[in-house]
């Protein structure tokens, strides 16, 4: 009776060990690619992070942590003093506050879309999964260009809401965050869309119909049936939408005019302009840590929710 | 479908192999939309030379991609004070542009500057300044100060833009409040600070893309190199410019041989060839900026040779200052102040 | 009865979903307008309308530097959307629909690194990388740009694959299997099938994001190998012209027609739900 129980376990480990090694080998091709075309030469950013700046580009091979003390605190250039670097949490405040609203616009916005394409019949879905991709067919920086001209004072926003009669005096919008949002969701609408229509178009809606069949609300159908089924959509979809956003960078220059900066226009002006490249380095590594460990969280939070997720 | 997809790999899979060699070859690395298609097309025919030409948008991207090595560029245009930069890190190679042929037709001003002295290493490609940029229409006072934007008169409060070039922006402020470019006078540099971040909720932005705003009247002013001022000037007929009379930087973009290039004899037959009048004309009717080859305005468009943004006034003419490569302390002092400014 | 087929059948047009995605689409199209209309502008700025003219058309067909880093552009993008989705569906494959392995959060969220940094800091580091290799080898085409780009493009392409798996069980791949279905068989029957929406939502996404990159391709490029929006970057701080407009205008068109011959093409009578 061990015996034949002890052989099962051994099965069963079997099982797993080739389930494990079947996993790890169809992931390792693109952590292989990863390693070589993105996280494996952030190691130099690393190290770079614990050097001095370089007289006019690049770093000193000298170590310090002096980069790292930077980011929270600053010497005032005038008196000496040392206090907290308000000018880093002010930036990092921003482009939290700004992400967070362009992922909830794109969701609210989204979310409908996504729908209303998933519920398509087959050739019109792609044709409107086309339709969605082509506007970001053309450049991004002359998309902007093009979006800075409808919300110029002269521009035809401004013009419609007078001709409505909704405003008399035009409205300044461009260079203020509420055109930093425009654009950014405008540019990462698609982000939303596509994993949302992803996880969307599996539903099946006569699952849907059967819940209304059996006399169940509107709320406890989209709680029971809808919500689990489009809930690994969003998190995609946020995820994509929130991080790149946090280190935008063309968007809040061009329509933000560049009077207040976010993170991406703050460590570009360090590895840039500033030639601070340690500075740079440590702060997008921090970043990096960051963002890294709110994944970690979610993944922890999700994976105690739903045990096979 | 499936035939368009396989067209499109087979092109992908020849774009992949190496490019077809023409008798020789020329790789520019040169700021964007900065070079005139027909200088390179008469280059090519001269010389029987294939050129290829890449765009930068700054010098540091231009200086870090070059100190990184294996580009493949043979040609660099730098800014004046950057080029000691790249001759301190040895990055250029010494080609002797004084022993060219084509060097007597260089001004006798830009024959001996501080940035290249004797001319070992560069050849001027074009010369300007950084001023101010106003619509005359809505400000009729005095434009030649940079109070234009650091004190700005009633009628453009909120109509100002600053281009976001730092060392442009604090120099021109470092003139205004009676300092010398790269100080690290604490004194002065607390008045740079305080003045920028009182003028700052004045102006509308900090942005590029001045030309197209300053024709469209989008900008009422703004801080502004004058061969933008100048296209500017060609679509609205308000716009002047403003030679601030506290101080203005003066820039020359340059062209040097880098040490790693391929084709080292093309380089130099390019350095030699933009020092000819004829071809310097091209290079400035192009891009509305001088170019300092003598007697290249008898090439160049009518309304060039007596544009006031490309002649500068007799009596402003000293208060412009070529800007000297600053130390890394006094870099230092202006980061932290434009990150103070752009928070 | 009647009353209770039509509530039922309205799950499929929840109320406010069809206005809410038609302004959505206007809003989209609507500075697509404004490319167009300016790419006839006569006047040589982006932003003041000066009279109605095909120059920029003539001048973007004279300039081959702008239709060499058009056509780049586009091969790029195909290399690295290609190659991404593969690697990301496979990785997909993977990390869904199993239990947790040991290194299964590890795989995630190294997939999903290349979105947590700024661009700039990814650009700086690859440019000292591929720069040593460069001058190593000797080799400089445009082998790094796509490698560079299908790294970026991964988690692009990973997400919504993972969103489009995530929570299925394997009941009809278990079932292929008892009927003696080959893994292969099982895979192009049954597996591709299901997770197709997905792997195509993510070759569309990673596609864009290889095509509007502009800071990473800036500092890995080597000479000769512009893209569009390099080329437009380039020209920001000195005057953008309505060239670019003519150029995208072009292969907007372009994009159309193609579109419009394959749905043609394709369409009749295939318009099934599947």
């Amino acid at each position: 009776m061990s015996e034949a129980s002890g052989s099962l376990r051994t099965l069963e480990a079997d099982a797993a060990a080739r389930r494990i090694r079947r996993n790890w080998l169809l992931s390792l091709p693109a952590l292989a690619l990863l390693l070589v075309g993105a996280s494996g030469p952030l190691l130099i950013v690393l190290v770079y992070s614990f050097l001095k700046p370089g007289d006019f580009s690049g770093v000193i091979w000298e170590p310090t942590f002096n980069a790292w003390f930077q980011i929270l605190f600053s010497r005032d250039i005038f008196d000496d003093t040392i206090g907290l670097a308000d000018a880093h949490l002010t930036i990092f405040w921003r482009s939290v506050r700004l992400s967070l609203s362009t992922t909830l616009i794109t969701l609210l916005l989204g979310l409908p879309t996504a729908y209303f394409i998933a519920t398509r019949s087959g050739r019109q879905r792609m044709f409107w999964l086309f339709l969605i991709t082509i506007p970001f067919w053309t450049n991004l920086l002359i998309r902007t260009f093009a979006i800075l001209e409808m919300l110029r004072n002269e521009g035809i926003v401004n013009n419609a809401l007078i001709d409505l009669g909704v405003i008399t005096e035009p409205l300044q919008i461009l260079y203020t965050d509420t055109a930093v949002l425009i654009g950014m969701s405008y540019v990462y609408l698609p982000l939303m869309v596509l994993p949302l229509y992803a996880a969307i178009e599996r539903l099946d809606f006569r699952l849907v119909e059967a819940g209304y069949d059996l006399y169940a609300n509107r709320v406890q159908v989209f709680r029971r049936i809808i919500l689990p089924i489009i809930k690994p959509g969003i998190v995609a979809g946020s995820i994509l939408v929130f991080v790149p956003s946090l280190g935008a960078y063309v968007t809040p220059r061009v329509l933000g005019g560049g009077k207040n900066m976010m993170i991406g226009n703050f460590i570009e002006l360090q590895f840039g302009q500033g030639r601070n490249w340690p500075l740079g380095a440590s702060l997008s590594i921090l970043l990096l840590f960051i963002v890294m460990a709110a994944l970690l969280l979610y993944v922890r939070a999700s994976s105690r929710e739903e045990p096979h997720g | 479908m499936r035939t368009s997809l396989l067209a499109l790999t087979a092109a992908a899979t020849l774009a992949l192999s190496a490019p077809a060699f023409a008798a020789g070859e020329l790789n520019i690395y040169n700021w964007g939309n900065y070079t005139n298609p027909k200088l390179i097309e008469k280059f090519e025919k001269t010389y029987d030379v294939k050129v290829t030409l890449t765009d930068y948008d700054s010098n540091t991207t231009a200086l870090t991609k070059i100190e990184a090595g294996g580009h493949g560029f043979d040609i660099v245009v730098p800014t004046n004070n950057y080029v000691p930069i790249y001759v301190e890190k040895g990055l250029l190679l010494e080609t002797r542009p004084d022993q060219m042929e084509n060097f007597k037709n260089l001004s006798k001003q830009w024959q001996d500057v501080t940035w290249d002295p004797n001319r070992h290493y560069t050849v001027p490609w074009q010369w300007g300044t950084t001023g101010v940029a106003v619509d005359t229409s809505v400000y009729g006072g005095d434009i030649n100060t940079s109070a234009i934007f650091l004190d700005p008169p009633a009628e453009l409060v909120g109509k100002v833009n600053v281009v976001p070039e730092m060392n442009d922006v604090i120099n021109l402020t470092l003139f205004y409040v009676g300092g010398e470019a790269c100080t690290t006078d604490k004194t002065v540099l607390r008045k740079v600070r305080d003045t920028l971040m009182a003028a700052k909720p004045k102006w509308l932005s900090m942005d590029y893309g001045t030309t197209d705003k300053l024709s469209s009247g989008e900008y009422k002013a703004t801080v502004n190199w004058n061969g933008s001022t100048f296209r500017a000037r060609l679509n609205n007929p308000k716009v002047a410019y403003g030679y601030p009379k506290e101080g203005y930087p003066l820039w020359m973009d340059s062209v040097a041989v880098l040490k790693d290039a391929k084709n080292v004899e093309n380089a130099k037959l390019f350095q030699n060839f933009i020092m000819d009048p004829e071809n310097a004309a091209m290079i400035s009717a192009f891009a509305r900026y001088a170019n300092g080859v003598d007697g290249s305005e008898a090439f160049m468009p009518e309304e060039m040779k007596t544009a006031p943004e490309i002649v500068t006034p007799e009596a402003l003419r000293s208060a412009g200052k070529f800007l000297p490569t600053c130390p890394p302390e006094s870099r230092d002092l202006y980061t932290a102040i434009w990150t103070e400014l752009q928070k | 009865m009647a009353e209770r087929a039509r509530k039922s059948f309205s799950v499929r047009q929840l109320p406010g979903v069809t206005p809410i995605t038609m302004a959505c689409f206007a809003a989209l199209y609507a500075p697509i307008v404004i490319i167009v209309i300016y790419s006839f502008n006569a006047g040589d700025s982006v932003a003041l309308w000066q009279g109605f003219s095909f120059r920029w058309y003539a001048i973007a067909a004279e300039n081959e530097l702008v239709q060499e880093a058009t056509v780049r552009s586009l091969v790029i993008a195909l290399w690295a959307s290609g190659i991404s989705t593969v690697l990301a569906t496979m990785a997909a494959l993977g990390t869904t629909r199993t239990a947790k392995f040991p290194g299964s959060t590890f795989i995630y969220v190294m997939i999903n690194q290349p979105l947590m940094v700024p661009e700039i800091v990814t650009a700086v580091a690859l440019l000292i990388f591929f720069a040593s290799i460069k001058v190593a080898t000797g080799y400089s085409g445009l082998g790094y740009l796509i490698l560079a780009h299908s790294a970026f493009c991964v988690p692009f392409a990973y997400l919504p694959i993972r969103a489009r798996l995530e929570g299925m069980d394997r009941t009809l791949e278990i079932a292929a299997a008892d009927l003696y279905a080959t893994p292969w068989q099982t895979f192009r029957r049954v597996t591709l099938p299901l997770v197709l929406p997905g792997i195509v939502a993510g070759a569309m996404l990673a596609f864009v994001i290889s095509l509007d990159d502009v800071i990473i391709t800036e500092f890995v490029k080597s000479a000769g190998q512009d893209t569009l929006p390099t080329y437009m970057l380039g020209q920001l701080r000195r005057a953008v012209t309505p060239e670019v407009n003519a150029i995208s205008t072009a292969l907007l068109g372009l994009t159309i027609l193609l579109l419009t011959a394959f749905f043609l093409l394709t369409g009749r009578g295939n318009d099934k739900k599947p």
